[in-house]
């Protein structure tokens, strides 16, 4: 799977790597995007949410957090 | 002699109708434009610009820290001119005095992310059919928060109105991703033993964060409306406005602010100027409790407590 690294990156710079990462993928492709604790896996999973996509899952690792995403319809 | 005579001509009503206030320097003043929840279109920020432009002596507006357009430098003498040039009717001037102010708000819901109500709206009903309303004794502030960050401090104003969603969990849709716990910045949210979340309701503070997170919609709004806290003030001798009501659905609120100016009006008789707090010290809150109670029994708390005072350590009050 796709795996985007969006840690150290802050808000809203973040959900706009996201998104722009979307952008070349095909609607129900699925992708991983790794995200700092705090702001950061607070906000992107609702925005991604608010855009369409469907979050499938959120996981801890080390500190940081993996978001799984299948990508929605335009 | 002309002089006196353009004087005399100024309209004293547009000066009654408040919003005219007095500056430093001899015959100036600073007219002070409606601008409810702080939005106005463009064409009418125009106007204004023109009108700024020819009127403002110092080419200066200021915007007022309650979200009005300050014209400022103004002679009194124009006053009419630019009362006309604005033109009437949608272009009022804001209120001063013993009156419902004009409301504030933040831009609630519409555009941004973290709103749960309506705030632009409300505020504009209120505006419409409370603004300028004279309470007979003092000042009278109306706020809105879309939710419960509170840009706007809605608890210092006399009535403060919050966005708040009450989340109730469908255990069928949940697939237990966990997002809804770590979206909770209140520690309300819990992953328990089957993989199923848990709310601890007294932590909870109505955010709806996990409401919007869920992907399945397995958090859903039991209830939407606006958190309650009524007799703020800031000033000299600040209170924070304490809990009357909880999930007051939008179009209730003109009514509920309503019935609090009438009670307002009826207990603070022959008090002089006191604001709406002080009065609800004096007589207790129970005694607003109940007549809130009898018109919106559904959203009145139990019991609450009095407005708060917050010590600042500056200027003891006798007694
Ligand atoms: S109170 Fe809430 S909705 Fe209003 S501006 Fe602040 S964060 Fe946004
Ligand atoms: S509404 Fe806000 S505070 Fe309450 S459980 Fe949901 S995220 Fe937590
Ligand atoms: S976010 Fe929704 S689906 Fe995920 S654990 Fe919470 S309730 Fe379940």
């Amino acid at each position: 799977m796709k795996n985007i690294d969006l840690r150290g990156v802050s808000c809203p710079t973040n959900f706009v790597k996201a998104k722009l990462a979307l952008e070349l993928l095909d609607a129900g492709d699925k992708v991983e995007f790794l995200l700092d604790d705090g702001e950061s896996v607070k906000n992107v999973p609702r925005s991604l949410k608010g855009e369409g996509h469907k979050l499938l899952a959120l996981t801890e690792v080390d500190g940081y957090y993996v978001l799984s995403l299948e990508k929605g319809e335009e | 002699m002309s002089e006196d005579n353009k004087s005399t001509a100024v309209d004293l009503k547009n000066l009654k109708a408040g919003g005219f206030i007095k500056e430093r320097k001899k015959d100036l003043f600073t007219i002070r434009l409606r601008v409810p929840g702080g939005r106005l279109p463009v064409s009418r920020l125009k106007r204004i610009a023109e009108v700024a432009e020819k009127y403002c002596s110092e080419g200066m507006v200021h915007l007022s820290v309650r979200q009005s357009v300050e014209l400022i430098n103004v002679n009194f003498k124009d006053f009419d001119a630019v009362v006309a040039e604005l033109g009437e009717g949608d272009q009022r001037v804001a209120s001063c005095g013993a009156r419902v102010r004009v409301p504030t708000a933040c831009g609630g819901c519409e555009y941004n992310p973290n709103g749960l109500v309506d705030t632009q709206k409300t505020a504009l009903e209120v505006d419409r059919q409370l603004f300028g309303t004279s309470t007979g004794h003092h000042k009278f502030k109306v706020g809105f928060a879309g939710c419960p960050f509170d840009c706007p401090k809605s608890a210092t104003n006399d009535v403060g109105f919050q966005g708040a969603i009450l989340p109730e969990l469908a255990n069928d849709a949940c697939i237990g991703c966990g997002l809804c716990v770590k979206s909770c910045s209140d520690g309300a949210i819990t992953m328990g033993d089957v993989k199923l979340p848990r709310l601890d309701a007294c932590l909870c503070t109505w955010c709806g964060d996990c409401v919007k997170v869920c992907p399945t919609e397995a958090w859903r709004a039991a209830k939407r409306g606006y958190t309650v806290r009524i007799g703020g003030k800031w000033g000299r001798h600040p209170l924070v406005g304490t809990l009357f009501a909880s999930f007051l659905p939008e179009e209730q609120v003109v009514d509920f602010i309503a019935t609090v100016l009438d009670w307002y009006k009826e207990k603070a008789e022959g008090k002089g100027r006191t604001r709406l707090g002080e009065i609800i010290i004096q007589e207790g809150p129970n005694s607003l409790l109940s007549a809130l109670r009898s018109k919106f029994p559904q959203y009145v708390v139990d019991a609450t407590i009095p407005p708060q005072r917050i010590e600042t350590q500056v200027g003891k009050r006798p007694g």
